[in-house]
């Protein structure tokens, strides 16, 4: 799960770590207030779970109250494009206003999994500022890394190490010991999947703050962050997936024509790649699950036919366990209660599987069934092609 | 002799009387399994469908000479059963439940590092040795005894394959789930050495996914040590980057984990990839020439 900036600065304060000061508006007129409030030169910073904003307009530099005004107003409610948005953009909702920070020096700052070591790591580089993946991929030795023991954790050490190796002294060191602890522990204390700071910055003024700040949460670990779990921002995400995920089911919009029903996700990845060998696009990633029951196929097909992009519908299902004639049943169910017209291809293993066949010929319903999922992903591939037409 | 479980296994099902616990150390009993019994804390000395239930994995140990746990407790005191699985000196823990916090694996594995125990999983199918036992989730009837190990990151996936080789005829020594979490107790590596030493693997089938860097791992060491025929396969080659393909570990990010890198690592390691998921059984027949 991701939250906005706001919320993530909120989060740092209340862990320790220096940020600038501001608060979050809605409108012109309460960004103009905040301005007051913080005297000065502010930044007004749109809010979207997206990277890149300065770049696309979503960041403005104001002088005066007044001229904050005139930044939220332009950037209130504007369709914000970067490169990790949506081609149509994402709606600003809210913008950050912050006293701007004299800035000295820009670092990085982050701390993650790593999956092949099987613990957390710190990672710390003084190239900030700018795209760390190319830093990481072009000059891998500018960045700094200390892995966390996995149930001891962070040693002072280590914080001490990465203050140096930044090129920071005397007062800064201390600042930036203490920030970075600070960040390991609501890293652990949240069950982050990433706390990435970007810039850190040494201001003219000698502090070290986090400038920007982005986390995202482990979503297997929300059931015990109530807190973090308030700060979703629906919004934010696709409709589609946001319904999606309330009966359990991972959906996943893509901008295919053939709608994918399937259970098991690593399956269900294999049925998006055979429908492109077939020369179609996948409308989506759909995993209902190992026991797709008939709830969650009805659900399924509620979801994937109010995307208008789908011409067709695929459902691969390899349950074994799985009852056949059941999944036959949410099928002719959904089917009926939707009043769904798009074409269908069925392939289907698991136990009942004649009964099954035999269930959904029956019904009258406007079903292909598929030998195999080259079969399978061939037919319903075809399907989409003669609905476009 | 198979890797990791045959008929000798004792078996102990930790959550058993939970929803899939009992349905699944059931169908592992009528596979031919050897399931001692279950643990639920708070109703040891009871009797749940038949089976018998202990409070602790060390009792069941105890009393039966359970050597294999099973788990199915629920993500909040799955990495707890783990470890207590561990701490009773169950020397294979195979952990089915899915949803485990990264942080808690973490822990986990730390712990696992100090004992003797190898954990499978989680969020995974189990390990099956056809014809001998089944400790898992899978489908048995899919399955027959033969020479080709499989060797995945995902379930169903792994079905689909297996059900291709035996409509083929083919059969498997041992077919492992090694999970798709990106924290998990055995690697590709593991398995693939323990195929490599198996007298009864023939040929290796290994299904990878994007996210990470275990099939490059196992790309090196299958070039460096691995004499056998292995075929590969890659899911999520249409799979946008920064989105997470319903497994936890199953996510492009910084344009790393990309199913054509992956696929490039195998393939310059000698192994035959396959692109479409329709053509693996018949890839494999084709490299054993079955």
């Amino acid at each position: 799960m991701k939250i906005h900036e706001y919320q993530a600065k909120a989060l740092l304060r209340a862990f320790g770590v220096t940020v600038p000061r501001g608060e979050v508006a809605t409108t012109p007129a309460q960004a103009r207030e905040i301005a007051q409030r913080l005297g000065g030169r502010v930044v007004v910073k749109a809010q979207v779970h997206a990277g890149g904003r300065g770049k696309g307009g979503g960041i403005k530099l104001a002088d005066d109250p007044e001229r904050a005004e005139q930044a939220a107003a332009q950037i209130l409610g504007m369709m914000l494009k970067t490169p990790q948005t949506p081609p149509e953009g994402i709606k600003v909702r809210s913008v950050l206003i912050e006293e701007a920070s004299a800035i000295e020096r820009e670092l990085y700052a982050s701390i993650t999994l790593d999956r092949t070591r099987a613990t957390h790591v710190v990672m710390a580089s003084a190239s900030g500022g700018m795209d760390i993946e190319e830093v990481a991929a072009r000059t891998p030795d500018k960045i700094l890394r200390e892995w966390a023991h996995p149930a001891l954790g962070l040693a002072d050490f280590q914080v001490r190490r990465l203050a140096f190796g930044l090129g920071l002294a005397g007062e800064q060191v201390k600042q930036a010991v203490a920030l970075l602890r600070n960040l390991f522990a609501l890293y652990l204390a949240k069950d982050c999947s990433l706390v990435e700071i970007n810039p850190l910055v040494v201001t003219k003024d000698g502090r070290v703050l986090a400038l920007d700040a982005k986390l995202n949460f482990d979503d297997n670990a929300l059931y015990r962050h109530a807190d973090v779990v308030a700060l979703r921002d629906t919004h934010e995400e696709d409709p589609l997936d946001v319904e999606a995920s309330k009966y359990g089911l991972n959906y996943i919009k893509l901008d295919g024509d053939v709608g994918c029903m399937v259970n098991g996700a690593g399956l269900a990845m294999a049925t998006m790649d055979i429908i492109k060998l077939a020369g179609g696009e996948p409308a989506n990633f759909l995993d209902v699950g190992g026991g797709a029951s008939p709830e969650q196929i009805e659900n399924a097909f509620r979801i994937l036919s109010s995307d208008p992009n789908v011409k067709a519908v695929f459902i691969n299902v390899f349950g074994g366990i799985l009852r056949v004639d059941r999944l036959a049943e949410g099928i002719i169910a959904a089917v009926r209660t939707l009043g769904l017209t798009l074409p269908v291809v069925l392939r289907a293993e698991g136990t009942n599987v004649e009964q099954g066949k035999k269930m959904l010929a029956d019904s009258g319903l406007a079903l292909t069934m598929a030998e195999d999922m080259a079969d399978g992903a061939k037919k319903a591939v075809a399907l989409a092609k003669g609905g476009r037409r | 002799m198979p890797i990791l479980v045959d008929r000798s296994t004792r078996v102990v099902v930790q959550g058993i009387t939970g929803k899939e616990g009992a349905f699944h150390a059931a169908r592992c009993k009528e596979y031919g399994t050897q399931v001692v019994g279950g643990v639920t804390p708070g109703k040891g000395g009871t009797r749940h469908e038949g089976f018998v239930v202990w409070n602790t994995v060390a009792e069941a140990v105890a009393n039966e000479g359970a050597d294999c746990a099973l788990i199915f407790v629920p993500p909040p005191a799955a990495a707890d059963a783990i470890m207590e699985a561990a701490a009773a000196g169950v020397p294979l823990v195979i952990c089915i439940t899915e949803g485990i916090p990264v942080a808690d694996m973490v822990r986990t594995k730390q712990f696992l590092a100090g004992t003797k125990s190898r954990l499978i999983g989680p969020n995974c199918p189990g390990v099956i040795t056809p014809g001998q036992a089944k400790v898992g989730i899978m489908p048995g009837h899919i399955h027959k005894p033969g020479d080709v190990a499989v060797l995945s990151r995902s379930g169903t996936l792994t079905y689909e394959v297996v059900g291709q080789l035996t409509k083929r005829g083919i059969g498997q020594s041992t077919c492992v789930g090694i999970g798709g979490d990106p924290v998990n107790g055995t690697s590709f590596v593991d398995v693939l050495r323990m195929f490599n030493e198996d007298g009864d693997t023939r040929a290796i089938m290994m299904i990878g996914e994007i996210g990470g860097t275990a099939e490059e791992d196992a790309a090196a060491y299958i070039k460096a040590n691995v004499g056998k025929p292995v075929v590969g396969f890659i899911c999520g080659q249409t799979a946008p980057p920064g989105r997470r393909m319903g497994h936890a570990g199953a996510i492009i990010a910084g344009g790393k984990g990309t199913a054509a890198e992956k696929m490039k690592a195998l393939a310059d390691a000698g192994v035959t990839v396959v692109r479409s998921p329709a053509d693996m059984g018949a890839t494999v027949a084709k490299v054993i020439g079955a």
